[in-house]
């Protein structure tokens, strides 16, 4: 942007090189935790091993012209039966590569939990912001929804919708959506109540821009930095609360395994000391929350003004 | 200062005592009120000394403000007048008595009329930090509304922006910069920009200058008025300090505690004070001629709001205050023409 704003002006200082803009500072600051960053670029493998699954792995673990029941339960690093392959964390009872079934469990405990949570966020984001904004008795409903909604256990709730809703991928979203909004909604209403009473707001007011434009034009982008760190947060949540679900039997279908039903599959077997079964898939989700997480710890230090030096 | 003082009389001339009035307020009030809640209800229930606390911020004010006029409102700070500007500006409703926009009551005006009215009186805030969404790009924080209402079109935007930029004395090259890469007195332009963006005909500045240096007040006191003159524009000037008041207005309202007590055009204010709190304020006012003199201040603190003192709100505080100013409330009367003082002095004296 300084390239357009340098202009023939006077006043311009002489070609600044670098505009210290919010972006560039947020970058800089989010880059002195070397952890901060270790966790980015390893959730940045992991989200590309999930978009990639189909060109990455060696078998495709849904398809089941390609598996072998008799390559059931091998041990990581045993070839399969016709020796073509080497089956590099082992196979599970269907004769399924561990390996090739991670990379596609990724993508379905990614989508889920990435989906569930911006679903979440637009919902509890809007309801939040229009709590804050209206106030009264609108406030109060929602409010009380909220505290409704956290005073259930989140595992309890969202069994309880599922047995309702039946098992599927996008039945899963639903139930995680109506556990999470709530958080996202709190966090929302308690930055707008502060922003909302700042001289701009009324400002757009007095300018007489709608009031749908006010708040997702004017308070909502004021309200973003404690949201991002709430969603990034819960998108490790979600994806923790659907392997739940899946291990418990209520998840996503067993043909499409996410992690948390490889888990399960597995689970039988841990003390017949076939582990890998369910260790791999494990560690892979461990890896993956905690990269989430050390990136939303980093953000939510650079983004807490209260934080700063 | 020079040619403030030259465009003022001018423009008191031109505005003359027939020009109709932009707006008018009738017995305006402002209450703001804590309801109990539920725990402090069942308090009260037994007999704990809580109650409803309502504040009155403005308390039945009248005011007129006419075409090409520039209005000071003068008080300390608690008083209500920037709640009176916001109400004025439309930003805040009334809670009593009614607003008249070019002769007729502004709650009585249809959507498309009311959204009008309301473009047309625009606000100079007085924290020039706050007052611009740090999120927006200067072109966007002026363009957005003029694009909004169908001012100008998508084709013309940039221009328009470029225009509305250097009218407020602003470089359009700045126009994709962020408020935060900007100083005071250049965000405080940034704001006038934004407001004569719509194309108002009434501007009301709260405190407008107040937080900003003096060099830099000058110059934005400078640009209201060329503004004035060039765009034919009516101001309600908000302000704590009687020094910018007495270089821009052409009549002066005083406030005390939600009420107006004195009411006068600028020059007989400043020559002829009736109410003592208008002679208590202009008592002090640094001047360079009074510059060996110790300044008392006025004796007290200003009442709270929540439990003003019965009678005339002054009285606790004036020093010719007798018993009738302890229990009834002074009316404001004229006592010269063009000249409102709310002081029960006055009758003692007839």
């Amino acid at each position: 942007m300084s390239a357009s704003t340098a202009s023939p002006a006077a006043t311009t200082p002489a070609r600044a090189p670098k505009v210290e803009t919010p972006w560039r500072r947020f970058v800089s600051e989010f880059c002195e935790s070397k952890l901060a960053l270790a966790g980015l670029i390893v959730f940045a493998i992991i989200v590309f091993i999930a978009i990639f699954a189909p060109w990455l792995s060696p078998q495709n673990p849904y398809d089941l012209a390609q598996l072998d029941i008799m390559d059931g339960r091998l041990e990581p690093g045993a070839r399969d039966g016709a020796d073509t392959m080497t089956y590099w964390l082992g196979t599970d009872d269907q004769g399924r590569d561990m390996l090739s079934g991670i990379m596609y469990g990724l993508r379905i405990s990614l989508l889920v939990g990435a989906g569930s949570a911006i679903i979440a966020c637009a919902v509890g984001a809007s309801l939040g912001l229009l709590a804050a904004y209206a106030g009264g008795r609108t406030d109060t409903v929602i409010m009380r929804l909220v505290d409704l909604q956290l005073s259930f256990p989140t595992i309890l709730a969202a069994l309880m919708i599922l047995a309702f809703l039946g098992k599927g991928i996008f039945n899963v979203v639903i139930a995680l959506v109506i556990v999470e909004w709530a958080y996202y909604a709190r966090t929302v209403r308690g930055t707008a109540l502060v922003e909302r009473r700042r001289e701009y707001i009324e400002a757009a007011q007095c300018l007489a821009l709608p009031t749908r434009r006010v708040i997702f034009r004017h308070l909502l982008p004021n309200c973003l930095p404690p949201l991002i760190v709430v969603a990034t947060m819960q998108i490790a949540r979600a994806i923790a609360l659907e392997a739940t679900l899946s291990f418990l039997g209520l998840g996503v279908p067993i043909t499409e395994p996410s992690l948390g039903l490889l888990i399960s599959n597995g689970y039988e077997y841990m003390l017949s000391g076939k582990y890998w079964i369910s260790f791999y898939p494990g560690i892979a989700l461990l890896i993956t929350i905690v990269s989430i997480n050390l990136v939303g710890d980093q953000m939510r230090d650079v983004l807490n003004p209260r934080l700063k030096k | 200062m020079s040619t403030t003082s030259t465009v003022r009389s001018a423009a008191s001339v031109a505005a003359g005592e027939a020009a109709a009035p932009i707006i008018e307020l009738r017995n305006v009030s402002k209450r703001f009120s804590k309801k109990l809640d539920f725990a402090g209800k069942i308090a009260q229930k037994l007999g704990a000394p809580v109650k409803d606390e309502t504040v009155h911020a403005v308390d039945g004010v009248d005011l007129v403000v006419r075409k090409g006029e520039v209005v000071g409102l003068v008080g300390e700070s608690g008083c209500g007048k920037s709640t009176l500007g916001r109400m004025v500006a439309g930003i805040m409703p009334a809670s009593g008595g009614e607003i008249f926009w070019h002769g007729r009551p502004l709650n009585s005006l249809s959507g498309a009329e009311a959204r009008h009215a309301k473009l047309q009186t625009q606000m100079i805030f007085q924290d020039p930090y706050a007052s611009l969404n740090p999120r927006m790009r200067v072109a966007d924080i002026v363009g957005e509304a003029p694009l909004v209402h169908g001012l100008t079109r998508r084709a013309e935007w940039d221009a328009y922006v470029d225009n509305q930029m250097r009218r407020a004395g602003l470089d359009p090259a700045f126009k994709r910069r962020y408020p935060h890469q900007f100083s005071g007195g250049q965000r405080q332009r940034i704001g006038i920009a934004r407001a004569l963006a719509v194309q108002p005909e009434f501007i009301v500045c709260d405190e407008a200058v107040a937080a900003l240096d003096v060099s830099i007040q000058a110059q934005i006191l400078n640009l209201f008025m060329e503004l004035r003159q060039e765009l034919n524009l009516t101001y309600l000037f908000i302000s704590h300090d009687l020094g910018v008041v007495e270089h821009l207005s052409d009549r002066v309202v005083i406030m005390y505690l939600g009420r107006v007590v004195e009411e006068a055009p600028a020059e007989e204010i400043f020559a002829r004070a009736n109410h003592p709190y208008t002679q208590a304020l202009l008592a002090e006012v640094p001047r360079i001629e009074a510059r060996k003199k110790s300044f008392a201040g006025i004796k007290g603190e200003i009442p709270s709001p929540l439990a003003p003192p019965p009678g005339c709100h002054f009285h606790p505080r004036c020093p010719h205050a007798f018993d009738r100013c302890r229990v009834e409330r002074p009316a404001l009367k004229e006592i010269a023409p063009g000249h409102k003082s709310a002081c029960h002095l006055n009758d003692k004296v007839a």
